[in-house]
């Protein structure tokens, strides 16, 4: 078991190494660098040409390519993100307050999609085709084909122009949280509940279900008692693996909702060709992706201790 | 020695076309089948009609008769411009059919090529490519499509393209699971002991062999690929206005939620009805392809 954590825990790294190397691609890839961007057309092109030099070597583009990827490790791990090309201000002071915003946004998600999807679920698979499994079966398919982008106008239709019940664009209190959570909640639920559904009835053919049938314990003891703690296993790990599309579907529902989260800022810093912040929004988040993962990973040893991982 | 081997070929297939035959029947009786095929070829029927059939002309701009509610007229309403929906709508699905095919073509080909190497191209190609689309599918992927979008810049082109690589490593794992477990069985034995090289077993008995999971993933990807690429339209990285993408459609939806609901909605049931149908289509599939369900 412990060498099993160490694992694990060393499995990171060279995740976290290709992380970099792809976030570094985003700066050195780019063909019109943004530098020459911002200075397009403003000022005379001897002018431009002489800025454009200082603004380069100040970002090491002059640089070779390892050199340049030596200097961004160097600064990540001194948690030197770079300054925003486009506000100048440096990027963990832009991203700080939004990256806790986003990260409200994720765990109200989560907590909505895992009590709606466990709960279908389950009902589904109790009930297994009667009508209470058909309709949440069919609701769960609509879920996984239903865009957040529309879903979200559709809630805000209904509880915002035509209820008046909560507001339209975030204002980062907990009203404007909850439209923007159920939106992404939701449609995460949906698929959660398949899972649920087909894991537990997987366990509730199992031979160990049938002897406490047998043994005359009620179906509500076999439920909770014997069945939905082994059928947790496998959610569990769905349940990490949905945390990232909570992360990336925060991006979208965070545009429409206007609630001021990374996804927000990633989509506008990619419009601005702002590299310095997009690099940082994908660096936070797959790095956040990363350990959340690796603590659901070390979460199963516990809840699991019979696996014999090697 | 040819010929046998060449017989030997058709006898491998034949069974195989009959199973394929068997499933199209099951196929056209299954009811979510139906539904979503008949979803699937209207998208595909009107994809492929282009402007002739359509009743406006997508882009002709009607300033009196902006923001018209739905009426005989005009099905789905018309938006800011006077614009007719119902006519933007269905010339909508021909965007939404190619982002579909050519970003899964790329990410098949890609994953298709390096799960080939990976499985069969031996011990150190394999452990390149898999830390590789390891690490890939280890990174979320809305962040990856913004991540290949930052470098590329946003346009319909780009959100292809990027949905389609962001879709590579998916199908490398696949194809590469499969080859490494078919090259033990024994009728890939008895292809090698027949004395063919490694390429044609690779390609010549392997992959066909793999179709139908190939054909069962795509099921699961395009829909999402497609989806995909209408939220990148309507975060405005992908598609971008006046085209008549249906995401893309969306981008100033907010403004007119008060006013003119039918704006909205349109575009948002175009891309929920059809993802709706292509799950539905694929759920069909899977049903009637399952090698357990075939044997019943």
């Amino acid at each position: 078991m412990a060498s099993y954590i160490l694992r694990r825990i060393l499995m990171v790294f060279p995740i976290i190494f290709g992380i970099l190397v792809l976030t570094f691609l985003i700066k050195a890839l780019i063909p019109t660098d943004a530098v020459t961007a911002l200075f397009s057309g403003t000022i005379t092109e001897e002018k431009a040409a002489e800025a454009i030099a200082l603004i380069r070597a100040k970002y090491h583009l002059d640089l070779p390519w390892h050199r340049q990827f030596g200097i961004y490790v160097w600064d990540v791990l001194h948690l030197d993100l770079g300054d925003s090309i486009r506000t100048r201000r440096p990027v963990t002071e832009e991203i700080g307050f939004r990256y806790v915003n986003t990260l409200i946004l994720t765990f109200a998600a989560l907590v909505v999609a895992i009590f709606v999807g466990l709960v279908t679920g389950l009902l589904s698979a109790y009930f297994k085709d009667t009508w209470i499994d058909v309709t949440s079966m069919s609701v769960g398919m609509m879920g996984i084909s239903m865009p957040a982008f529309f879903f979200g106008f559709v809630l805000i239709f209904i509880f915002s122009v035509q209820l008046r019940w909560l507001p339209v664009i975030g204002r980062g209190d907990f009203q404007s949280l909850i439209l923007p959570a159920l939106t992404l909640g939701f449609i995460e639920a949906a698929a959660l509940s398949r899972i649920t559904r087909s894991s537990m009835l997987d366990v509730l053919s199992r031979e160990y279900v049938r002897t406490a049938r047998a043994k005359g314990l009620s179906e509500r003891y076999i439920l909770f008692r014997h069945a939905l703690p082994n059928a947790l296993l496998s959610i569990l790990t769905i349940i990490g693996l949905q945390i990232g599309n909570l992360l990336g579907g925060a991006f979208i529902v965070e545009v429409i909702f206007g609630w001021h989260g990374i996804g927000e800022l990633a989509v506008k810093a990619i419009q601005w060709r702002d590299f310095t912040i997009t690099q940082a929004v994908i660096l936070v988040s797959a790095c956040t992706y990363v350990f959340v993962n690796l603590i659901v990973d070390l979460l199963y040893t516990w809840v699991d201790p019979r696996i014999n991982y090697e | 020695m040819a010929t046998t081997m060449h017989e030997r070929g058709e006898t491998f297939s034949t069974p195989e076309r009959s199973n394929f035959a068997r499933a199209m029947r099951r196929l056209l009786r299954h009811r979510s089948g139906q539904i979503g095929g008949v979803v699937v070829l209207t998208l595909v029927f009107f994809a492929l009609a282009g402007e002739s059939v359509l009743p406006y002309e997508t882009l002709a701009i009607d300033p009196i008769n902006r923001l018209q509610p739905p009426s005989l007229e005009h099905f789905f309403g018309t938006d800011e411009l006077g614009r007719d929906l119902f006519s933007r709508i269905l010339y909508g699905s021909r965007y939404t059919l190619m982002i579909g095919l050519v970003s899964t073509a790329i990410a098949a080909t890609g994953g298709i090529t390096l799960g080939l190497l990976a499985g069969g191209g031996g011990k150190l190609a394999d452990m390149l490519i898999m830390r590789v689309v390891d690490v890939l599918l280890a990174f979320p992927y809305i962040l990856l499509l913004l991540a290949i979008i930052a470098i590329l810049g946003p346009s319909l082109w780009t959100s292809m393209f990027a949905v389609g690589v962001a879709g590579i490593p998916g199908y490398a794992r696949l194809i590469r699971g499969e080859v490494l477990a078919l090259k033990e069985a024994e009728f890939v034995e008895a292809m090698r002991a027949l004395g063919a090289g490694h390429l044609r077993i690779l390609f010549g008995t392997i992959l066909p062999n793999v179709t139908s999971q190939m054909v069962i993933y795509a099921s699961f990807t395009i829909p999402l690929a497609v989806l995909a690429a209408a939220a990148l339209s309507f975060l405005g990285l992908g598609a971008q206005p006046p085209a008549p993408e249906w995401g893309a459609m969306l981008v100033d939806a907010r403004t007119f939620l008060r006013t003119a609901w039918w704006v909205v909605a349109a575009p948002g049931m175009a891309i929920f009805i059809s993802i709706l149908g292509m799950n539905l289509f694929g759920n069909a599939l899977r049903d009637v392809l399952d090698p357990k369900e075939m044997s019943k």
